[in-house]
């Protein structure tokens, strides 16, 4: 059997995304890191799992991923609110990686470094 | 992959901490944000792994996928006839630097492809899990590795059951590239773990600095040993 060609999942929980199964956004990864608009506004006009969104990230930042786990909600489901709140501003969204110029090979050895740390300790 | 989940942080909890003592949120400053996979069939040890190196309980996301007459194994719930969800386990691990490690533990079986690719773009590299009672479940698993033009390195689970073998009977039938490390670890333990980590990322390094040295040589270099390509 063949995956259908563009990755396209079914929602069971369309419900929470008015219907839509994909983002407004398509640069929203996992590891996209969340964080509540500084000032808020009004939560009225928001879905439920909008609310319980911006509710979890008043604590603080968040990956996508989880934000998903927390609030037990598909990730491809989570992209689609996030995607709404962000244009809504309600929401910031930030890379995972944000200087986009830091080359691979200095992840990997601070990375590496990093997991060396752990078995000193 | 296991199903357990602790509760999940009542939202706006001040406290927000999780299972495992520490804060479920990120610190409260920039940060890179990275991932390894850990893949490797069902009942492997990927979950056990991540747990052992995650600050954080280990969480899970459903995934729903669609799968029009697919079989459906013990691991997914079925919602309706045409999706399935599967859980996928992730850890989070805070590194010296301003840099966050995820691990995300991923099923091996091919019919996730779609799942797959969509958690594997972006990673650095690959763990893969095996288990020397059945080597040849990893087989599926590298080859979807291979095709996500991810490096891996392979760390053979010690279970207190498992037939030891000699590592060269181990990468001979698991038919590892040379330059692919294989190691024994006992997922349970940190340190192990943290060792299978360092020895994929030492090599996912040295592919890096290969690649530059023979940028001109065409073809990529693998993980397995390739047959002569056949039409």
């Amino acid at each position: 059997m063949n995956p259908p060609a563009d990755n396209r999942r079914l929602v069971p929980a369309y419900l929470a995304t008015t219907g839509r199964a994909r983002p407004s956004r398509n640069t929203l990864d996992r590891l996209t890191v969340l964080h509540g608009a500084s000032d808020p506004a009004t939560v009225s006009g928001l879905r439920p799992e909008e609310t319980r969104l911006l509710e979890l990230l008043r604590g603080g930042a968040l990956s996508l991923a989880e934000a998903a786990a927390h609030l037990r909600l598909p990730v491809s489901v989570v992209k689609v609110l996030v995607a709404d709140l962000v244009d809504a501003g309600r929401l910031m969204a930030r890379a995972p990686i944000p200087d986009a110029e830091l080359p691979e090979r200095q992840i990997l050895e601070k990375v590496l470094n990093g997991l060396r740390t752990l078995k000193s300790s | 992959m296991d199903s357990a989940l602790s509760s999940p942080p009542s939202p706006g909890d001040p406290a927000g901490a999780s299972a495992a003592g520490g804060s479920i949120y990120l610190e409260d400053k920039p940060q890179t944000l990275v991932k390894l996979l850990v893949a490797g069939p069902f009942g492997v040890g990927k979950t056990t792994f991540i747990r052992s190196l995650s600050e954080t309980a280990p969480l899970h996301t459903e995934e729903v996928m669609t799968q029009t007459g697919a079989l459906v194994d013990n691991l997914a719930g079925v919602r309706d006839k045409t999706t399935t969800t599967v859980a996928i386990d992730f850890g989070r691990l805070t590194l010296p630097g301003d840099l966050v490690l995820y691990m995300f533990g991923t099923p091996g079986q091919r019919r996730f492809r779609p799942l797959w690719q969509d958690i594997a773009r972006g990673a650095l590299g690959a763990l893969v899990l095996a288990d020397t009672r059945r080597l040849a479940d990893s087989f599926e698993v590298m080859d979807m590795i291979e095709e996500a033009g991810l490096r891996y390195a392979v760390a053979v689970n010690s279970f207190p059951d498992s037939p030891s073998h000699h590592p060269d009977t181990l990468r001979d039938h698991l038919d590892l590239h040379p330059d692919t490390p294989l190691v024994v670890c006992d997922a349970r333990s940190r340190d192990q773990s943290a060792d299978a980590l360092i020895a994929l990322v030492g090599h996912v390094l040295e592919v890096l600095d290969q690649q530059q040295k023979d940028d001109s040589t065409p073809g990529r270099q693998h993980g397995r040993q390739q047959p002569q390509e056949t039409a």
